[in-house]
Formats: C-alpha cells, sequence, structure tokens
C-alpha cells in the first residue's frame, strides 16, 4: 500500500467538508474491496477517513411506509432485518447470494453499492485500463471475456458492476441518500446513480467529490412474489455470471433487473410490458441490441433461460 | 495506559511535525508553510501512529504504520501467529478472527480501524491443554491435514453456529422468516468463505455437526 494518513470522522458533513479538503482522501467503512485495491496500488489514497463512527448503522421505518436503511448497516445485518425478510424478500436474497459471511459482516450498504469491477484487467497493473488509468486503452475488449457486459458496453469498457445487492436495490426503486461537502443533502434515485462506461468509464456513479452516502430507503412494500436467482461457476462465493432480480405480482405483472450482464444494475420498465407475452418477450425487449463477444454470448441464453425459470418459479 | 483517540487534532499534529521538517529543510515561503501544515504530507512516510488493541481479553499497545492491517499486527507486533495469512485479498479464509462475536476476515481491516473492538483468535479460543469444544471436535474427526486453514476454519465454525443460534438466515435457507435449520446444506454454504485445499471438508463438516449436536 501507499502511505496514506488516517483519521475518524465524527458527522458525515465533518467527513464530506474533509474529504474535499484533502486531496488524495478516501471514505473507508467496511474496507474489503478498498483495502483489496489499495494493496494493488490500483486504488492509493493518500489519506483516510473513517466513517465507522457515524451513527449511520440504523434501520427505521420511513413516514411513508418503507424503510431507511443506514449507510454503515453491515450486509448481514440487512440481509437478518426481519422487515428486510418479510417486505423485501429480493433483497435479502440478493445479499445472501454476495459473497462470504465474513465479507458480509464486514461489508456495509453504501460500500456495496460503490465497490469496483472483478475485470481482470482492471485488476492487473500491468495492462491497459480505461477504468484504473483513463486513455490507456481496455484490455478486456479482445481478451477474455467470459464474465463481461453484454449490454451497456461501450468501445472503452465492458467490465461490469459485481453488486447482487444493487441488483435488488434497482428492483425495489431505491433511492440513495447523501451529504455534500457544503452540508446540503440530496437524493438520487438508484437508476441514475451507477453509470455506464462511454467514454468515462473510471467515472462510475453520481456522487461529487466529497459526497458522503448517509443512506438508502426504500419504498413501502409493494407485495408479490420476490426472487433472487444468482447463476455462478460454483454454488458458493462467487461472482455471477447472470443474475435475476424479481418482483412478480399474481395480476402477471413482474419487474425485473439483471446483474451479471452491464456496467449498472440493469432494468428496463419497457421489458416488464412484456409479461403479457412471456418470459422470452421479456428477456428480448430487455437485453435488445446485446453486443456480444465469442466468450460470453452464452449470457443471451443464460438471460432468456434464468428469467423463464424465475417466471416458472413466481408461479409456482 | 492513553487510548489512541485518532481524531483529526491528532492527525494535523501528525503531520505538522512532517511538514515542520519539510519547511526547515526547503526554506518555504510563510504562504507554502501554512499551506504544509494544513495538508497531510504527500510522498512521506505517514507518521505511525499508537494503537490499543484489546486481544483475547487482553489490551495491547502498539506502536504501527496505519497500513498495517489486523492480520498482520496480530501476528508480526503481537505475535499471534495462528491467523494465517493465505491470499491476504479476503478469499481465503485462512485469516478469520472474530471480532465483537462476528467473524471477519482480519487481512481486509486496517488495525487502526480496530481500536476500541473486541478481538478474538484461535489463541484466545482455547489451549492445547483446554481446547475449545471446537477445537476438540476438529481433532478428534481429523478435520484437517496440513493445518494451514484450521484456525480461521475453526474460528469461522465458532461464529457461525453462533449466527445460526441468532436466527441469521443464509443463501441456502429456505423459508427466510422461519428460524434457519443445523443442517449440512446450512454449514456448506455458510463455511463457503474458508476455503482447505488438502480437501478435509467432508471431516471439517463432521466436526461442525458434533459441536452443534446433530447428525452429519
Amino acid at each position: 500500500m501507499k502511505p496514506f494518513t488516517y483519521e475518524r470522522a465524527s458527522s458525515p458533513a465533518e467527513a464530506a467538508a474533509a474529504a474535499i479538503q484533502t486531496p488524495g482522501a478516501k471514505f473507508i467503512a467496511g474496507g474489503t474491496n478498498l483495502l483489496d485495491l489499495m494493496k494493488l496500488q490500483i486504488e492509493t489514497p493518500t489519506h483516510l477517513i473513517d466513517v465507522n463512527d457515524l451513527a449511520l448503522d440504523k434501520i427505521e421505518p420511513t413516514s411513508d411506509g418503507g424503510l431507511r436503511i443506514g449507510a454503515l448497516v453491515r450486509n448481514t445485518d440487512l440481509a437478518a432485518d426481519a422487515r428486510v425478510r418479510r417486505d423485501y424478500g429480493v433483497l435479502a436474497r440478493a445479499l445472501l447470494a454476495g459473497a462470504s459471511a465474513q465479507l458480509r459482516n464486514q461489508a456495509t450498504t453504501a460500500g456495496n453499492l460503490l465497490q469496483r469491477t472483478r475485470c481482470p484487467y482492471f485488476y492487473d497493473t500491468n495492462m491497459p485500463c480505461n477504468k484504473r488509468y483513463p486513455g490507456s486503452g481496455c484490455s478486456a475488449i479482445g481478451g477474455y471475456t467470459r464474465h463481461h457486459a453484454i449490454v451497456g458496453v461501450s468501445n472503452d469498457c465492458i467490465a461490469t458492476h459485481p453488486s447482487d445487492m444493487a441488483v435488488a436495490m434497482r428492483v425495489l426503486d431505491a433511492t440513495v441518500e447523501t451529504v455534500r461537502p457544503n452540508g446540503s443533502l440530496r437524493t438520487i434515485p438508484i437508476a441514475d446513480f451507477h453509470r455506464l462506461p462511454g467514454n468515462t468509464p473510471h467515472i462510475e456513479n453520481a456522487l461529487e467529490p466529497g459526497e458522503l452516502i448517509t443512506a438508502v430507503t426504500l419504498p413501502k412494500p409493494v407485495g408479490g412474489s420476490h426472487l433472487y436467482r444468482k447463476v455462478r461457476d460454483r454454488a458458493s462465493y462467487a461472482f455471477a455470471l447472470v443474475s435475476v432480480a424479481a418482483i412478480v405480482q399474481r395480476d402477471g405483472t413482474g419487474r425485473f433487473a439483471l446483474g451479471g450482464v452491464a456496467h449498472k444494475p440493469w432494468r428496463s420498465e419497457t421489458a416488464e410490458r412484456e409479461m403479457p407475452r412471456g418470459a422470452n418477450a421479456v428477456a428480448a425487449r430487455l437485453i435488445a441490441g446485446a453486443r456480444t463477444t465469442h466468450d460470453n454470448a452464452f449470457k443471451v441464453t443464460l438471460v432468456e433461460r434464468t428469467l423463464a425459470s424465475v417466471l416458472a418459479e413466481a408461479k409456482g | 495506559m492513553t487510548k489512541f483517540d485518532p481524531n483529526r487534532r491528532n492527525l494535523l499534529k501528525a503531520t505538522a511535525v512532517v511538514a515542520g521538517g519539510a519547511v526547515a529543510a526547503g526554506r518555504l515561503t510563510p504562504e507554502a508553510e501554512a499551506a504544509a501544515v494544513l495538508q497531510p504530507a504527500q510522498s512521506t512516510e505517514p507518521a505511525t501512529v499508537n494503537v490499543l488493541l484489546r486481544v483475547n481479553d487482553t489490551d495491547h499497545q502498539v506502536m504501527i504504520d496505519p497500513r498495517t492491517t489486523l492480520l498482520d499486527a496480530l501476528r508480526e507486533r503481537l505475535h499471534l501467529t495462528g491467523a494465517k495469512k493465505g491470499c491476504d485479498q479476503g478469499q481465503c479464509g485462512a485469516c478469520t478472527v472474530i471480532v465483537d462475536g462476528r467473524r471477519i476476515t482480519s487481512c481486509l481491516t486496517l488495525a487502526v480501524m480496530q481500536v476500541g473492538h473486541d478481538i478474538t483468535t484461535i489463541e484466545g479460543l482455547g489451549t492445547p491443554k483446554n481446547l475449545h469444544p471446537m477445537q476438540a471436535a476438529f481433532v478428534k474427526h481429523d478435520g484437517y491435514q496440513c493445518g494451514f486453514c484450521t484456525p480461521g476454519q475453526i474460528c469461522s465454525a465458532v461464529a457461525m453456529l453462533e449466527e445460526v443460534k441468532a436466527g441469521i438466515p443464509s443463501h441456502v435457507t429456505a423459508d427466510l422468516n422461519r428460524p434457519p435449520q443445523l443442517t449440512n446444506a446450512e454449514f456448506r454454504e455458510r463455511m463457503s468463505g474458508n476455503l482447505c485445499r488438502c480437501g478435509a471438508y467432508s471431516n471439517i463438516q463432521d466436526a461442525i455437526a458434533e459441536v452443534a449436536g446433530v447428525k452429519s
């Protein structure tokens, strides 16, 4: 790791202000992704602001019947919360499908949203990567791409977002709450939080410099059948090749988001209107315009079949 | 013994000392000197920090570089070499320790972040003459070959059974709204963060089942 100085922040606004005052500063919460990247010198903060003392570890009801999840709520605690298990099953299932128990005990809600891609070329500092070193080129394009994105890709980046939790939050229409360095608060719909790579794949989300996530809110429960199906190379502790988060209602309507196929959780409200025509119609619309490689073309079929399987299970 | 208080004032004090040295050597203008004091020193070794770590019910005061992971602090500074460095990236579980009752990978957290927390390592679970029931069960069921992953496996297994007891669900829990059961499928899923290159998994499962009081 490169040398850094360390401080513990005592309020969210103070943390955000400190981050903008100190060039090269980063927040640290669980640290499971950041420290890994710091050891490889992919992340090289000169100053760490530890936010673990901020009282952001509560899950509370909101006035409109939803839930407000503090940024520091650990993945384990979020998945185990009785309200989440009862009313937002897709979120509990997605969290439990991710990482290992040890990592879920450390990883936080905000950190999970902010985790970086596991593209092997992003991790290999000997190879060009537009995300790690803007303008250097993309080694994945033309390289080994079995795990890479098939929709929303650009000529500069075909990396995927690795989170399971974020896919469930997308289908739940969650909202990200933040505080900015000047102390002002704002809310960002999850759909607008993660960005497509375009020609700036190093800019991965809507956060401004120094802006700190304080919570993620879920709207009031929508009922229905909640499912999260993750297809991966081994039964546990692996990233998704394809995952489907679904909420299916008795009247035959449903919401779907995909993981493992794009630079962000992938959802299309237009595709959901195809529900009366069946799973294949939904899948076709959801991944319309897919740009695949020799290695990852199988993901198109995998999306169709996983979606069909999830719908069949939802109908019981 | 004073407890490490890593607040902003301490940080500024630490960087001021470093920046002060740079001023003397480089003859900075007063404006540059003021700026240097307010900014953390760049490309300079950071000041070491004094931390108080509570490990196995004993307080340890150590001066460390802030880059020191909890794993390195345990092994290299406190000489508690039970927790092993396998991958050093959170994938193998050999460094698993228990912090405030929760199992974590000690390679993916900094020692400075663990001030004020209760850390338990394999050395704190039992001793050769007074084994923890999970240690005894690993011996009885031959739950290891080379032994490298064993301290992590045992710390993980002990905390895992507490997680089941606390009702925390897993990926294989069929009904999220009912307490999870002590089954082999649950043990396998919940222990997936601990790898064993020797492949002693079935014996590890037998050891865990015995401690859990169920049939493997």
